[in-house]
């Protein structure tokens, strides 16, 4: 967030969601919603590339260097996940992957390919342009290589590098496991991390498939960081894919 | 019985009846009194004549014995070659069944319908060659003589003095089509046989002199002139019946046949089935198991079975009742019936026994009120006819040795206490050890020991000793009474045990077959069925099962086999497909096709064949008495209601899943047709207002129209899931993927992604701080939650509060979601799960699926969902998540 001040005034403050003009390379076969996606994100100034097919879309990330890539699972010519991987050969430019609801194991194969997110359609503008920002800052930060200390959402703040957790300017006191969960969710503030992800980092490869740790833990972070624990404002629950932390 | 009604029973055996002869080929018999009348020769006659009509006439078998005048007229018909068998040093010739079949003649001519077939052939009895010959459409003409009916042969017997064995059953002279009388005057059948054209054969010439004498030669005249009349007379009366129903339906008696285990039963059936004849009557026979029947010996039960077999081949309706007195059961069975007479045998009971016991005579004239009660005497029969198939079992040589060696043991003890004891008392060590022997072994070895004790006792303790002569001739009354003692107890020892062990065995057989039908009835699909029917059946009958059942192609093929596979070759497969075509025991041990490994038992359901049972036993005697075939045929006829009511089931199944499938596809299209079109033309609407006057538009129009695109548009998003969900979840396409997880995470997805349509509802949610992990698929659940909040969202006033709670109970988990909306009405609480059902108000949105999918995730899940009206207004919908049996490993705590 303290990156995106930084950034010059957007020609259209306020009402246009993106705060950089990024080059996007959008390779998706349907030319319906090509059609609308292209409006939103001219209009939006981006520089927008597109492609019908993987192989297409692969060549266009190539020649363009694009800043992200929003990619549709569903290719007539080829595995969006092999799309995916093949583009994680090279690059790490972020990508957005489109997917279709109910099919939550593309999803998680996809996130585990390297996507850094989803978004399910149908799907509203406003969504897309959200996951494209949040990784986008994650990308630039990436290129940094600069830890962001501070991170605060609503009433919660938490400071990495003094590892404290703050809410309605109380602090909170989590246990080990509690901090690292709520300090990955942290670090990708914005982005979906599927359970597998999440588990390896909190608890080391060998738990990857013990998901109920990771929601009894959730349940514990939620009951000292969320006021209404039932309904979370923070610390969000993606079914069947993973778990999320708002960044705004 | 006054009844004159047609028996609709009666009609649609008729009806029966006349289906199967139009397939069925046409039998003419060609009757005698006796051999040498021209039997034969008449049935050439015939033959000649259709031959010259044109008619495909062929000569199957026919004997000549070398009379020129029948070779004469063997000429120019077409012959088949006889089958040659190798017996023992000779050879014979055989009617060629499969030669016939294959021939397929219009016409065949199959002499001497009486005839036993060599060994090795297919049946045991020509007549059932002729059957199956008349199965296959061939008409068949043959020729019979009087002697050879099955009811008349003791009649025959006794005014001729020759017992005739080769007889058929009155069954198959009732299946004739035609019965030509062939008649000759005794005096110049006489003068025939004295001419030599009289063919018999040499060894039996006294024999059959006798025979011919004329007085027996009138009677059999007799007899076969009244046989042919009685049918003629059927035939009248059934002509009569055909042409004018309602006048000339026959009052038809009843007649009710009661036997008992005695060798006389026999006889009273075949009186009865005289008396039932010339009555025109249906008849009955009955035998009433009362529970003595448990305690009679193995010969006396089988006699019942083979008394019974001989009925049904008479053409009776054979029944077994049971029941604690036999005059009480037959009765109420006569009146169940409209039995008119019953037939009973003398009493046998001696006259001291009767007027102690009474006689079942005297109940059943006493009670028998407007029942006529017929006694039939009946006189004993030469000698009871054992079944060919019954080998004598091999002595049991150990036995032997037990009884031997007892008798040692006991001579041993006699001779240590000899100096102390009187002799009296050395006897009743003997008989001891007699009885102990009697409790062990069976007859033989107890006679010896019996004898044997006798024996020794002389020997070494009467003087003189050491010597089996007797000094005192008082001795002998002494060994005489000891000899008989010993063996009455013996034998009633050996009696009472051998009774027990039946009973023992009966009711181990009785228990299987209860054990077998209860689980039959709760199996559902035909190889669960087999398995156990087979495994039941195996506790009764050791050996080798297996069940064969019919493909597509009618073919049958083994489709389950208990314990291992039976020794299975095309010839077994053969005889099997012969039982499963002809419904008929064929096989191992029965007078069809007995070269066959294994025998073979038809599983008739009550629409006809289902398959075929197969048991090669381990013991192969235990499948030779009538008794234990009967049982097998109790098993087999379990197994095949219980195959049909499989195979209905399945059906009935079908068509269900196709009527149902039918209905939703209907209710599918009724659904998609309205539900989807409705946003549709919204969203169409909406979108070409924009395009064609959009500029004409003020700004707020255009919002308006917008939101309400994107609005339908959301909708429409939600139906097409809804509706792409129930399919999954039906076709079963949906991969459940449980993790133990807390309840809230789920409740808050579930929130989060109604937020907008929650907006100004307040939603309480009340999960306890300790609600167990549950183990549920997160986004069926969530999608369950959603479908439900968004119900009660659709149903409740604006505003008004939304309830979710649960609570932990048991091993499961209960959720409930509860609003203030108008509740159902009455019987809606179970119909609001049913697909495409929408209750309340007609215009609620949505195509009646959300609540289906709810119920079907649960179910999934393994738990229950159901709703009711909430206490204080509203609908509250409630539904478990088991917890199941493990529990997840907990997270190790930190900190």
């Amino acid at each position: 967030m303290a990156e995106a001040a930084r950034q010059p005034a957007p020609v259209v403050p306020d009402a246009s969601a993106l705060s950089r003009k990024p080059t996007v390379v959008l390779i998706e076969d349907e030319p319906e919603i090509r059609r609308f996606l292209r409006a939103t994100l001219l209009a939006e100034g981006c520089r927008l590339f597109e492609a019908a097919t993987g192989e297409e879309g692969l060549r266009e990330a190539e020649v363009r260097q694009p800043d992200i890539v929003v990619l549709d699972l569903g290719l007539p010519d080829m595995d969006g996940l092999d799309v995916i991987r093949r583009l994680r050969q090279w690059t790490g430019v972020p990508i957005v992957v489109l997917s279709a609801r109910g099919q939550e194991h593309d999803k998680i194969a996809a996130l585990d390919a390297g996507a850094d997110d989803y978004v399910s359609k149908p799907f509203g503008v406003g969504e897309l342009l959200a996951r494209i920002r949040v990784s986008l800052r994650h990308a630039e930060r990436t290129v940094r290589e600069v830890g962001e200390p501070a991170f605060g959402v609503g009433e919660l703040q938490v400071n990495l590098s003094q590892r404290r957790v703050v809410v309605a300017g109380n602090e909170v006191h989590l246990t080990p496991i509690e901090y690292r969960l709520l300090a990955t969710l942290v670090k990708h503030a914005g982005k979906v991390l599927t359970h597998g992800q999440l588990l390896r980092e909190v608890w080391g490869p060998p738990y990857a498939e013990r998901a109920h740790y990771l929601h009894v833990y959730m349940a514990q972070l939620r009951r000292k960081v969320e006021s209404d624990p039932a309904r979370p404002r923070y610390l969000l629950t993606e079914p069947g894919v993973g778990y999320r932390l708002a960044a705004e | 019985m006054t009844e004159h009604r047609p028996d609709p029973e009666a009609l649609l055996a008729r009806a029966k009846e006349e289906e199967a002869r139009k397939s069925r080929g046409r039998l003419k018999l060609f009757f005698g009194a006796a051999a040498g009348v021209g039997k034969t020769y008449a049935m050439l006659e015939a033959a000649r004549v259709l031959r010259a009509d044109g008619t495909d006439v062929v000569v199957g078998c026919i004997e000549t014995h070398g009379r020129a005048e029948t070779e004469a007229l063997l000429d120019g018909l077409e012959v088949l070659p006889p089958r040659i068998v190798a017996y023992r040093s000779t050879t014979l010739k055989e009617f060629d069944l499969d030669a016939a079949l294959a021939r397929l003649p219009a016409v065949i001519l199959v002499d001497e319908l009486a005839h036993t077939n060599a060994a090795g052939s297919r049946h045991a009895k020509r007549w059932q060659d002729v059957l199956e010959l008349l199965d296959a459409g061939i008409t068949v003409y043959t020729t019979l003589n009087v002697q050879h009916v099955e009811s008349l042969n003791d009649v025959v017997a006794k005014i001729t003095g020759v017992i005739v064995r080769e007889t058929i059953p009155d069954s198959v002279l009732e299946r004739a089509d035609e019965i030509e009388l062939v008649d000759l005057p005794p005096d110049e059948l006489l003068r025939r046989l004295e001419e030599g054209k009289v063919y018999l054969p040499q060894q039996a010439q006294e024999a059959i002199r006798n025979f011919f004498r004329k007085g027996n030669l009138i009677a059999l005249r007799e007899l076969a002139l009244r046989r042919t009349a009685e049918r003629v007379d059927a035939q009248m009366q059934a002509y009569m019946r055909d042409h004018a129903v309602v006048k000339t339906w026959p009052v038809t008696e009843r007649i009710l046949v009661c036997v008992s285990p005695s060798p006389l039963a026999a006889q009273l059936v075949r009186a009865s089935r005289r008396l039932a004849t010339r009555l025109g009557a249906e008849w009955i026979v009955a035998y009433v198991e009362t529970p003595a029947h448990a305690r009679l010996p193995q010969a006396a039960r089988d006699r019942v079975v083979q008394t019974l077999r001989l009925a049904e081949q008479l053409g009776a309706e054979t029944v077994t009742l049971s029941g604690p007195t036999m005059s009480e059961e037959i009765l109420a069975y006569a009146r169940a019936r409209n039995v008119s007479k019953v037939v009973v045998g003398k009493p046998g009971r001696s006259l001291w026994r009767r007027i102690v016991l009474g006689s079942i005579v005297d109940a059943l004239v006493r009670e028998s009120g407007e029942i006529d009660i017929y006694v039939v005497s009946g006189e004993r029969e030469a000698e009871p006819v054992k079944p060919a198939w019954v080998r004598p079992r091999p002595p049991d040589w150990p036995a032997y040795g037990l009884a031997l060696g007892v008798v040692g043991l006991c001579t041993a003890i006699a001779w240590v206490t000899f100096p102390h004891v009187g002799l009296s008392n050395l006897i009743m060590v003997y008989l001891l050890g007699v009885v102990g022997v009697a409790t062990r072994a069976g007859r033989g070895p107890t006679a010896l020991a019996s004898v044997v004790s006798v024996a020794a006792f002389d020997f070494f303790f009467v003087p003189p000793y050491l010597s089996f002569a007797v000094s005192d001739t008082e001795h002998l009354i002494t060994f005489a009474v000891m000899l008989i003692v010993a063996l009455v107890i013996s034998g009633l020892t050996v009696r009472i045990r051998a009774q027990a062990d039946s009973a023992r065995q009966r009711e181990r057989r009785i228990a299987a077959l209860y054990a077998m039908s209860r689980e039959l009835a709760t199996t559902r699909d035909v190889d669960g069925l087999l398995e156990t029917a087979l495994r039941h059946l195996s506790e009764v009958f050791p050996g080798q099962l297996a069940v064969f059942l019919p493909d597509d192609a009618g073919r049958v093929a083994v489709r389950r086999t208990h314990p291992s596979q039976l020794p299975m070759d095309a010839s077994e497969l053969a005889v099997a497909h012969w039982v499963y075509e002809h419904r008929q025991v064929a096989g191992l041990g029965t007078a069809t096709l007995p070269g066959a490994r294994a025998l073979y038992l038809p599983l008739v359901g009550s629409r006809g064949a289902v398959g075929v049972l197969g048991m090669t036993p381990a013991e192969p005697r235990s499948l030779e008495s009538p008794e234990q075939l009967h049982q097998a045929e109790t098993f087999a006829n379990q197994m095949a209601l219980a195959i049909e009511r499989a195979r209905l089931g399945e059906q009935a199944q079908r068509a269900e899943v196709r009527a149902e499938a039918e209905r939703l596809r209907n209710s599918l299209l009724s659904s998609v047709s309205h539900d989807l079109r409705t946003p549709l033309a919204t969203i169409t609407g909406a979108s070409s207002s924009l395009l064609e006057s959009g500029e004409l538009l003020g700004e707020a129009t255009r919002q308006e129209l917008l939101q309400s695109i994107h609005r339908e548009a959301e909708r429409l998003d939600r139906l097409v899931n809804n509706l792409l969900d129930m399919t999954r979840l039906e076709a079963g396409g949906v991969t459940v993927h449980k993790e133990w997880q807390p309840l809230e995470g789920v409740v808050g997805a579930a929130l989060k992604r109604l937020e907008s349509r929650l907006r100004d509802r307040p939603v309480r949610i009340d999960l306890p701080v300790d609600l167990p992990l549950v183990p549920i698929d997160a986004v069926l659940v969530e999608q369950v939650l959603i479908n439900v909040l968004d119900n009660a969202v659709k149903y409740s006033p604006e505003g008004s509060p939304i309830d979710i709670s649960a609570a932990a109970a048991g091993r499961a988990v209960t959720v409930e979601i509860a609003d203030r909306g108008p509740g159902f009405a009455a019987g809606d609480e179970e119909r609001v799960f049913e697909k495409f059902y929408r209750g309340g108000a007609a215009g609620a949105p949505g195509v009646g699926l959300g609540l289906a999918i709810c119920r079907a995730v649960i179910d999934v899940h393994g738990g229950k969902m159901w709703a009711e009206n909430r206490p204080g207004g509203g609908a509250v919908f409630r539904f478990t998540l088991p917890l199941g049996e493990s529990s997840p490993d907990i997270p190790p705590t930190d900190g």
